[in-house]
């Protein structure tokens, strides 16, 4: 036992949390100043007293009492899109093509899930389910969903990409889109078989919905509610747990080791005596299973998925893997939570300070700006480094 | 002798073919075409409406037949969409024997469809699409049995002013559809004193966390949303979740059992949740004992909400095509004498109602019902109860 505790390095774990906890407090205080910042300068405009005729309140107030509940609902899109971007990077990491297929293995992974649930939700099993069984099932579900999106990405890899390793590096890539085309029609044509239907809705179980309330603030002529949902909480807590595992197995064990020597270089790690093509598989295998987990987590908190679930979150986390810099799993970490924090953040504010000329609607739009801002002056990504092109 | 007996046997032969002329003649194919959702999030409601056509065309073709015509039913899935539904439009048009389409149950997709019946002069008619754009490019193909949804908005604005809300947050779909009646419930909320806190569209179907910040922070009286219910029922229950009582209110994209097994009890909480409907359950209107018996004895399920009114435009189709057929001596008639007759039916008793079109193709007096949703069980959708009944006729 004190050996096994020994051999476990703590460093590795600890230092992927003080990481999260950095990156979410940091881009929350910076979104937060900048949004309060923009409050003060609009409440003096018409901006700000049409605010005041319409709900009594002054711009700066709004903005700040909503703030810790956007900052919440920005972290918990922001780890879901960390842990899809993660499966991104690494696959870029070992084998620099994007694999844009691995929107349809996060598909997968939550509708194999849900399908779990649906069926245990038939034979009455849910309904009556006691608190602990309810979690039980919702780990089954997640696990279910991890190892069906493992198998499936490693499967994809082994047929659509493996023989295409030599080739040019378009070769690969159209092959990735045909493939994710390819899901996305099979999960359709499976799912409808039965019922013509192939959208799947979560059942409702367990204290999920319930949400935890932290208080009121009262705000004009009426009152906001702070809390969290336990589903926001535990999409939190899963990711978390995958970011560390991850983290752990790819900078502390000896088969991490062997992925970073290949994602070094292929022929000179096959020289040390690694065997690349087991250690691609692996990375195919760990990243379908983290998206996968994204996937049913992902359909936990947002209810109803359907066989094109995957394109959105999907583009996001790519998207994110590029900003925190692609092959770069701090980046892919950075990347997804700044992600979701600067979208929500856009989303919830955008409409109110251009009265509503911009609503909602627009948040993409806000954060991709962003995006290419950062590309124009770091085009490496946040975290990236200027790699020297492999020969 | 051989030679002969060749003569004679292509004698017979001729005789034969002579013969069966006439019989082909007696057994005049004519097709009708329905377009509906029949794979997708609303294949429940488009399966019913051809469902209901197929039972009004094995129930109603008796007459055509007396004539000598073999009625046959062609379907085609739109799957909801724009793209397809031209796609299959196009196909459609081409095939000489269909001389009727009823269809679509989405707006958006009808409007860009009926523009290839239009110009191959085929007649549509609608059993569920609601946009004024349907009627009032003023096309004589184009007609439809329900409400519009400027009067649809309307008809929601009336009822929350009724029940005292003072303050509402719009929020719609960016589809033809739900923008469509968003629009005319915000200027007739506004009309009737009601303050409007926001008005919003979104494509999103997963995460309203951030377009629900501004919703809760006006805590306004009543969410409207105009569109479809897998957004609007997801939209409801995470307002609900993030603590928001108030009362929810849609329009007929949301009467779909499917929105309770997404939304559950959620919706039975706070001030509940109403939808307003150009087509009521099956059960609310007088005439439709006897379809919704032979329903569930043919398709062994109860009719989803447009399958009264799918039988009803086939049934009008059928009557149309007999006129002009009688008209024309009992040819096969043209589609354009079919689109005059249709357009020229006058009081045709349907089961959901009394049709007669006025110049651009809305029913003279079409219903507007409110519901609520009274129960979370996927099961009761059909039970949920009329809370106001309104006959309107369209704006001039």
């Amino acid at each position: 036992m004190k050996r096994f505790l020994k051999s476990i390095n703590i460093r590795e774990l600890l230092r992927p949390i003080g990481q999260m906890i950095l990156f979410s407090l940091g881009s929350t205080i910076v979104l937060s100043v900048i949004v309060l910042l923009l409050a003060l300068i609009l409440d003096r405009t018409v901006v700000g007293q049409t605010l005041i005729e319409r709900l009594n309140v002054s711009l700066f107030t709004y903005t700040l009492v909503n703030l810790p509940q956007v900052a919440i609902d920005g972290l918990t899109i922001g780890f879901v899109y960390a842990a899809i971007a993660l499966g991104y990077t690494m696959v870029y990491g070992v084998l620099e093509f994007i694999n844009f297929a691995h929107s349809e293995i996060f598909a997968v992974g939550a509708f194999v899930g849900v399908e779990i649930l649906i069926a245990l939700e038939k034979f009455g099993i849910l309904s009556n389910a006691s608190l602990v069984m309810a979690y039980i099932y919702l780990i089954l579900a997640i696990v279910a969903g991890m190892l069906a999106a493992g198998a499936l990405a490693v499967t994809v890899e082994r047929v659509a990409y493996r023989p295409l390793r030599h080739a040019s590096r378009l070769v690969p890539l159209i092959s990735a889109i045909g493939v994710s085309f390819l899901l996305q029609d099979v999960i359709r044509l499976t799912e409808s078989l039965t019922s013509g239907q192939f959208n799947r809705i979560m059942p409702t179980f367990g204290n999920f919905d319930h949400r935890i309330l932290f208080g009121k603030m009262a705000m004009g002529a009426t009152q906001i509610t702070l809390g969290v949902s336990i589903k926001s909480i535990i999409v939190i807590v899963s990711a978390v747990l995958m970011l560390v595992g991850l983290n752990y197995l790819v900078n502390a064990t000896r088969i991490g080791k062997a992925i970073r020597a290949v994602a070094q270089d292929h022929s000179t790690a096959s020289l040390m005596g690694i065997d690349v093509n087991r250690i691609i598989s692996l990375t195919f295998l760990v990243g379908g299973m983290l998206g996968g987990a994204a996937g049913v987590l992902y359909a936990l908190k947002f209810t109803r998925i359907d066989p094109f679930v995957g394109f959105f979150p999907g583009l996001k986390a790519f998207t994110a893997a590029v900003l925190g810099g692609i092959g770069n799993m701090t980046g892919a970490l950075l990347g997804g939570i700044v992600l979701g924090m600067l979208e929500t953040y856009a989303g919830s504010f955008m409409g109110v300070f251009t009265m509503g000329a911009a609503g909602t609607e627009y948040k993409d739009i806000f954060a991709f700006s962003i995006l290419i801002l950062v590309l124009i002056f770091r085009p490496q990504g946040l975290m990236g480094e200027n790699v020297a092109q492999k020969a | 002798m051989t030679k002969r007996l060749l003569v004679v046997f292509s004698l017979v032969i001729a005789a034969g073919m002579a013969a069966g002329g006439p019989v082909a003649a007696a057994d005049k194919i004519v097709k009708i075409a329905t377009q509906s959702p029949l794979s997708g999030d609303q294949s429940a409601i488009g399966v019913d409406i051809k469902r209901g056509a197929e039972l009004a065309l094995e129930q109603l073709s008796g007459p055509l037949a007396a004539m000598g015509f073999k009625v046959e039913l062609a379907s085609f899935d739109d799957q909801a969409n724009p793209d397809t539904g031209v796609a299959n439009a196009k196909r459609i048009v081409s095939d000489p024997a269909i001389l009727a389409v009823v269809g679509h149950f989405n707006s958006g997709v009808q409007i860009p469809s009926s523009e290839v019946y239009h110009s191959s002069g085929l007649t549509n008619v609608s059993p569920a699409n609601t946009n004024p754009k349907v009627t009032t490019r003023g096309y004589l193909e184009v007609n439809r049995i329900v409400g519009r949804d400027d009067v649809q908005g309307v008809v929601g604005a009336d009822f929350a002013s009724e029940h005292k809300v003072k303050s509402v947050f719009v929020v719609h779909d960016k589809t033809a559809y739900g923008q469509g009646i968003a629009e005319f419930f915000k200027q007739r909320a506004q009309e009737k004193g009601m303050k409007v806190l926001g008005f919003e569209g979104t494509e999103e179907k997963a995460n309203f966390d951030s377009l629900l910040s501004p919703i809760l922070a006006g805590n306004p009286d009543l969410v409207y949303f105009g569109g479809i219910y897998p957004q609007g029922s997801v939209l409801f229950k995470q307002a609900r979740e993030r603590g928001y009582m108030g009362m929810f209110l849609s329009d007929d994209g949301y009467d779909s059992s499917d929105a309770v097994k997404i939304g559950g009890k959620t919706l039975l909480e706070g001030g509940g949740t109403f939808y307003s409907t150009v087509s009521g359950p099956a059960a609310v209107y007088p005439g439709t004992a006897k379809f919704i018996q032979d329903f569930k004895a043919k398709f062994n399920a109860a009719p989803q909400p447009f399958a009264a009114q799918g039988y009803d435009s086939m049934g009008i189709s059928l009557k149309a095509i007999e006129t002009a057929a009688k008209a024309d001596g009992n040819k096969i008639p043209t589609r354009e004498a079919v689109a005059k007759a249709v357009r020229a039916l006058k009081d045709y008793a349907g089961i959901t109602g009394t049709f007669t079109f006025n110049a651009i193709g809305d029913p003279t007096i079409a219903k507007y019902f409110v519901m609520k949703v009274n129960s979370a069980d996927p099961a009761k959708w059909n039970d949920n109860p009329v809370v106001q009944t309104l006959d309107i006729a369209p704006p001039k």
